[in-house]
C-alpha cells in the first residue's frame, strides 16, 4: 500500500494535528497564504468525499474547490474538538451532496433514498477457496476499473461510508464525525459495503484470474504472489 | 459459542476491524478453522479492501491540485 495521503506534510516528530493547530493560528492571525499548506496533505480526501457521492471527476472537482473556498471563509468558527481533516471532508460531503440535489431536482427526481433494512438480509458470494489478487496486478488498468465499477454501484450510503473507511482510512469515530452519524451506523452500513464489494468482485476476480491478471502467476505453480 | 455461516458474514466486518470481543473472536476462528467458504469470504474481502485502499485505484484528475491552489490563490490574494 502507498504512504496515505494524511501523513504527508507534516514536519518530523510533529503530530498532523499539532501541525494543523500551528497552521490554523497563524492564518488566523493574518498569514493566509498558509491555508495552502494546511489543505496540501487533504486535498485527496476532499475530492474522494466528493467523487463518492457525484461520481463525476469534474463535478467532484468543482465540489473540491468550493470546499477549500468555504473552509477558508469559515475557518474562525473551526473549533479544535474535531480534527481538520474531519471538518474539511464533512464540508466536502454536504457540499456534494447540495450540489447532487440540486441535479436531481433539475431532474425532477426524488431527493429521497429509501433507506434498505439495515440488519441482514445479504449474504456474501460464497466460493470455495480465494486466491489472492496481488497490488502488483493494479498495475493493470482493468482492475482498477473493476474496482472503481464495482464501488460506484453501491447505494450512495454505502459508497461514502466505504471511500471514508477504506479507501480513505479514515477510523470509524472520524468516519461517522464527518458523515454526522454515530459510530453504529458507519459500522452497520460498513459491513454491508463490504459484504456487497465482496459479492460483486469476488467472482468476477476469480473468472479473470488466467486472463486478465494472468500477468502476475508465478513461474512455478501459476499462484499469486 | 457456535456459530453458523450467516452469524459469521454478520460480523466479518467488525472482526476486520478487530473489534470483536475475545470470546466471538475465539468463536469466529473455530468456525473458519472448519469452513472453507467463510474462510474465503473473509480472504477475499480483506483482499479487495487491500486493493481499493491503493492509490492506484483512485488516481486524481491531472492538475487538479494546480488547479486547486491556483483558486485558492484567487481567493486569498483578493480577501486581502
Amino acid at each position: 500500500m502507498t504512504a496515505r495521503a494524511h501523513s504527508t506534510g507534516t514536519m518530523a516528530g510533529e503530530s498532523p494535528a499539532i501541525r494543523d493547530a500551528e497552521l490554523i493560528a497563524r492564518i488566523l492571525a493574518g498569514e493566509r497564504e498558509q491555508f495552502h499548506e494546511l489543505v496540501r496533505p487533504y486535498e485527496r480526501s476532499v475530492y474522494l468525499a466528493a467523487y463518492s457521492i457525484l461520481q463525476n471527476q469534474q463535478d467532484a472537482e468543482d465540489a473540491a474547490q468550493e470546499t477549500v473556498l468555504k473552509a477558508l471563509k469559515n475557518l474562525s468558527s473551526f473549533r479544535a474538538e474535531s480534527k481538520f481533516s474531519t471538518w474539511l471532508v464533512s464540508i466536502a460531503i454536504n457540499e456534494a451532496r447540495a450540489r447532487l440535489r440540486h441535479a436531481r431536482v433539475l431532474k425532477f427526481e426524488s431527493v429521497d433514498e429509501s433507506p434498505p433494512d439495515e440488519d441482514g438480509g445479504f449474504t456474501p458470494s460464497v466460493i470455495s477457496d480465494w486466491r489472492e489478487v496481488p497490488l502488483q496486478a493494479l498495475e493493470r488498468k482493468e482492475l482498477r476499473q473493476l474496482l472503481r465499477q464495482a464501488i460506484a454501484s453501491l447505494p450512495e450510503m454505502y459508497r461514502e461510508v466505504l471511500l471514508l473507511r477504506d479507501v480513505e482510512e479514515f477510523s470509524i469515530a472520524e468516519s461517522a464525525a464527518a458523515l454526522g452519524v454515530s459510530e453504529g451506523v458507519v459500522k452497520t452500513r460498513l459491513l454491508r459495503a463490504r459484504l456487497m464489494m465482496q459479492k460483486i468482485l469476488a467472482p468476477q476476480l476469480a473468472s479473470k484470474r488466467s486472463g486478465l491478471f494472468g500477468l502476475f502467476r508465478n513461474r512455478a505453480g501459476g499462484s499469486w504472489f | 459459542m457456535v456459530l453458523d455461516c450467516k452469524h459469521v458474514w454478520a460480523q466479518i466486518s467488525d472482526y476486520i476491524e478487530g473489534d470483536v470481543a475475545p470470546e466471538l473472536r475465539e468463536a469466529i476462528e473455530e468456525h473458519l478453522a472448519h469452513c472453507r467458504h467463510c474462510a474465503a469470504v473473509l480472504d477475499s474481502t480483506r483482499n479487495i479492501l487491500v486493493l481499493i485502499a491503493d492509490d492506484r485505484t483512485f488516481e486524481l484528475p491531472v492538475g487538479y491540485s494546480d488547479r486547486l491552489h491556483a483558486r485558492l490563490q484567487e481567493e486569498i490574494a483578493g480577501g486581502e
